[in-house]
């Protein structure tokens, strides 16, 4: 595969530069860079319209960016140019996964057959493209009853062992969501990109939600999230990502993120004679700050 | 309380009254030009009409007396079973299945195996002649489509009103290559298979781009291009004459069932010269094959190629970013659908010696759609059914002599054929808009196998 033009150190998973993508004659990103580091959860938040979704898109090959490049960096040292995959290889080459802001769930299918679903690469090497696994070899046996194992140790992980024989479309509204995350955990990516994960949930079903992200946090594999509920965003994420307008405006800690002012400013509004004001502060932060 | 029963029950049978009158009322408004009046070519070729008071008065009493008996007395008493059973607390839906539900596969399979020697025994070897090879044969190559269009349409979603394109090449794989180069049955059925198959990957790149109404209307006109090209090209398949002749399916090469040969079947056997026999063979040579297809769709639906195609139909774009190669998998799906195509276009071919365009026309297509529909998409049994259902009542209809006595000489049942077809087919969807079969049996599970209500699962979207 290509290789990337800037080198990436080895913590790095995803590069996003100079990402631009326009629809007509909307500049829906304008121009926006950020990383992600490997094993973090990274946030991206920002309010309505500000482009994270479409951000996203790109990065998972939904939409084709305008400009920019978009480099991953697999564990074992290889590197992908996103934008030059085709769609489905995001996730078969590159080992990204994705989960869909309305649920995008195989609703007829069980529960343990839309995990299995997501087994579909491994499966098909192992049946040999479904010639050698009509013939009822015994290699195609073994890889299925290892994907079984895989789903069940997933279902278990999201809580839904009991319901594994029941339709996806008859689950709840969280166990739906749940249900959506182990599904692209079952693809073994290494980066598994979340938009908005706590949409809809109550709070109990939040802390939950909590708990799985960092579980799969604290087994290697990288996340980043679009986010509206910040009690999520805050607690579980370790670097955020502000966007606004198409460009992001911030980026760093959520500590820090929290007490910028250009975050605050996007998120609040402001009064026309405060505009000055906090122009100020802002040229006076990033003297002080110099990055920021 | 007893008076206020009679109330309702007096109420019940105005309504009833009313209803019914109501519907005779439409019924004739409707059918006074259709039916009331008749137009017809008199000898001096002028077109002149004249009336059918008698046809249209039973059109007319059908209906409302139809409307009032369902209003007066099956409604009511449907209503008060329900009740009772709510009343005694048992599920409407019993979780016990009868005997003949539980073993209906296995009783089906048997009945087939000996279907062709009770008509013998019952009708004797001429009259059985036509029960094996109308009833049977023909309601099994029907089978064997639908459960071909079926992998397309019922599991990957892809709705394809072109299918008869590859029926079409299967058999005129058959005829031209065994007409021209004398290849045997058994060697050209599966290379037809194998050819249709070719087609449908070919048909399918460029088609598989689109989705839904799209898909739909393109796959169309694939459909109708195939014929209009066996139409037109004259050099190689003798345009509208068709190919006759063609050659009969032998036993596996070791007896032939012409007449003429050394080794004739019935010769070798000491049987009685009769084409019954070799009607019989190709009874069981579609059984056979509907089972291959039967067994196939089985397999395939377990395998991750069979999973990829049911998620497929559920949502596109979860399976792109699960990736799983979307192109791929319809196009193995409209392959492997135009393969089972294929071979029973090549048996088509054998069965009947002669094909011509006239045999693959839009209808055909429309009518594989209809029972993959009503049987229940997905389902092998439920379209099973839904082929014994359409195709053996279509050919039912033949048999209706006595109809004769009651709407007169000039009756001829087979002209209500399509009628009766769309009467049925609406009716089946009102009762059962899931189609006979409308649950889905699951592939895999971890504790307990339990089938899908077909609320859940999506028709798919191209």
């Amino acid at each position: 595969m290509a290789t990337g033009t800037t080198t990436m150190t080895n913590d790095t998973i995803l590069k996003v530069e100079h990402l631009s993508m326009k629809f007509g004659g909307l500049m829906a990103i304008n121009d926006c860079s950020f990383e992600a580091k490997r094993g973090e959860i990274t946030a991206l938040i920002g309010p309505n319209g500000a482009g994270k979704t479409t951000v996203f898109n790109c990065i998972t090959g939904f939409y084709k960016p305008t400009m920019g490049m978009l480099t991953l960096k697999r564990s074992n040292g290889k590197e992908f140019l996103l934008e030059r995959l085709r769609d489905f290889e995001i996730n078969k080459v590159a080992g990204v996964s994705r989960t869909f802001q309305n649920i995008r769930l195989f609703s007829g299918l069980t529960v343990l057959e839309n995990l299995l679903v997501a087994q579909h690469n491994v499966l098909m090497k192992a049946s040999g493209f479904t010639v050698l696994g009509l013939l009822g070899l015994p290699a195609y046996k073994t890889a299925a009853r290892e994907a079984i194992e895989k789903a069940q140790y997933w279902l278990e992980k999201a809580d839904l062992i009991d319901r594994a024989d029941d339709p996806a479309g008859d689950l709840s509204y969280g166990a739906q969501r749940r249900l959506e995350i182990a599904r692209a955990m079952c693809t073994g990516p290494e980066l598994l990109c979340l938009d908005e994960p706590a949409a809809g949930l109550n709070p109990k079903e939040s802390l939950t939600l909590n708990t799985l992200l960092r579980g799969i946090r604290d087994e290697g594999t990288s996340l980043l999230l679009i986010e509206h509920d910040m009690s999520v965003v805050m607690e579980i994420s370790d670097h955020v990502v502000v966007l606004e307008y198409g460009q992001k405006i911030s980026d760093g800690t959520p500590d820090h993120v929290k007490n910028d002012p250009k975050v605050i400013a996007a998120y609040l509004g402001v009064e026309d004679e405060e505009v000055e004001e906090i122009e100020e502060q802002l040229d006076h932060a990033t003297v002080e700050g110099g990055t920021v | 309380m007893a008076n206020g029963y009679q109330n309702v029950q007096e109420d019940v049978m105005a309504k009833a009254v009313k209803e019914g009158a109501v519907a005779g009322i439409i019924a004739f408004l409707m059918f006074l030009v259709f039916v009331g009046i008749e137009t017809y070519q008199d000898i001096n070729n002028q077109l002149v009409w004249r009336t059918r008071w008698g046809l249209l008065g039973v059109f007319v009493i059908v209906a409302a007396v139809g409307r009032f008996v369902t209003v007066g007395f099956i409604k009511p008493h449907l209503d008060k079973r329900k009740l009772a059973k709510a009343k005694t607390g048992i599920l409407e839906v019993s979780e016990e299945k009868s005997f003949f539900h539980k073993h209906f596969l296995k009783i089906a399979l048997v009945f087939l195996l000996c279907y062709p020697f009770l008509a013998m025994m019952i009708f004797g070897r001429q009259g059985s002649l036509k029960y094996v090879d109308n009833f049977g044969i023909q309601i099994l190559i029907y089978v064997m489509l639908a459960w071909g269009l079926n992998i397309v349409v019922g599991l990957a979603g892809l709705l394809d009103l072109g299918y008869v394109a590859f029926y079409a090449v299967g058999a005129y794989s058959y005829a031209l290559l065994s007409a021209n180069f004398g290849f045997s049955f058994w060697l050209l059925l599966p290379m037809a298979g194998i050819l249709a198959g070719f087609w449908g990957i070919i048909l399918g790149f460029p088609v598989l781009r689109l989705r839904g109404d799209y898909l739909a209307i393109v796959t169309l006109a694939f459909g109708e291009i195939i014929r209009l090209v066996l139409i037109n090209w004259t050099d190689v398949t003798r345009g509208t004459f068709g190919i006759s002749g063609i050659a009969k399916a032998s036993f596996f090469g070791i007896w032939s069932f012409d007449v003429g040969a050394a080794n004739n079947f019935n010769k070798a056997w000491g049987l009685p010269s009769s084409s019954v026999y070799y009607k019989i063979f190709l009874f069981y040579v579609i059984l056979a094959l509907c089972m291959l297809t039967a067994y196939v769709t089985i397999r395939l639906r377990r395998m991750p190629i069979g999973r990829a195609w049911e998620a497929l139909r559920e949502d596109e774009i979860a399976c792109r970013s699960l990736g799983i190669n979307t192109v791929a998998t319809k196009l193995t799906a409209f392959a492997t659908g135009a393969m089972f195509g294929g071979f029973a276009g090549s048996f088509f071919a054998a069965r009947q010696g002669f094909v011509s365009p006239e045999s693959f026309v839009f209808l055909e297509s429309a009518i594989i759609l209809a029972i993959v529909v009503l049987g229940g998409m997905g389902s092998l049994t439920g379209i099973a059914i839904a082929a014994v259902v359409m195709v053996g009542g279509t050919e039912l209809l033949r048999e209706m002599e006595f109809l004769k006595h009651i709407f007169g000489p000039d009756f001829t049942p087979e002209l209500y054929r399509m009628l009766l077809f769309g009467l049925a087919m609406v009716i089946v969807m009102l009762f059962k808009p899931r189609g006979f079969v409308g649950t889905r049996e699951p592939t895999a599970f971890l504790r307990t196998r339990k089938a899908v209500s077909g609320s859940f699962t999506k028709e798919g979207h191209g």
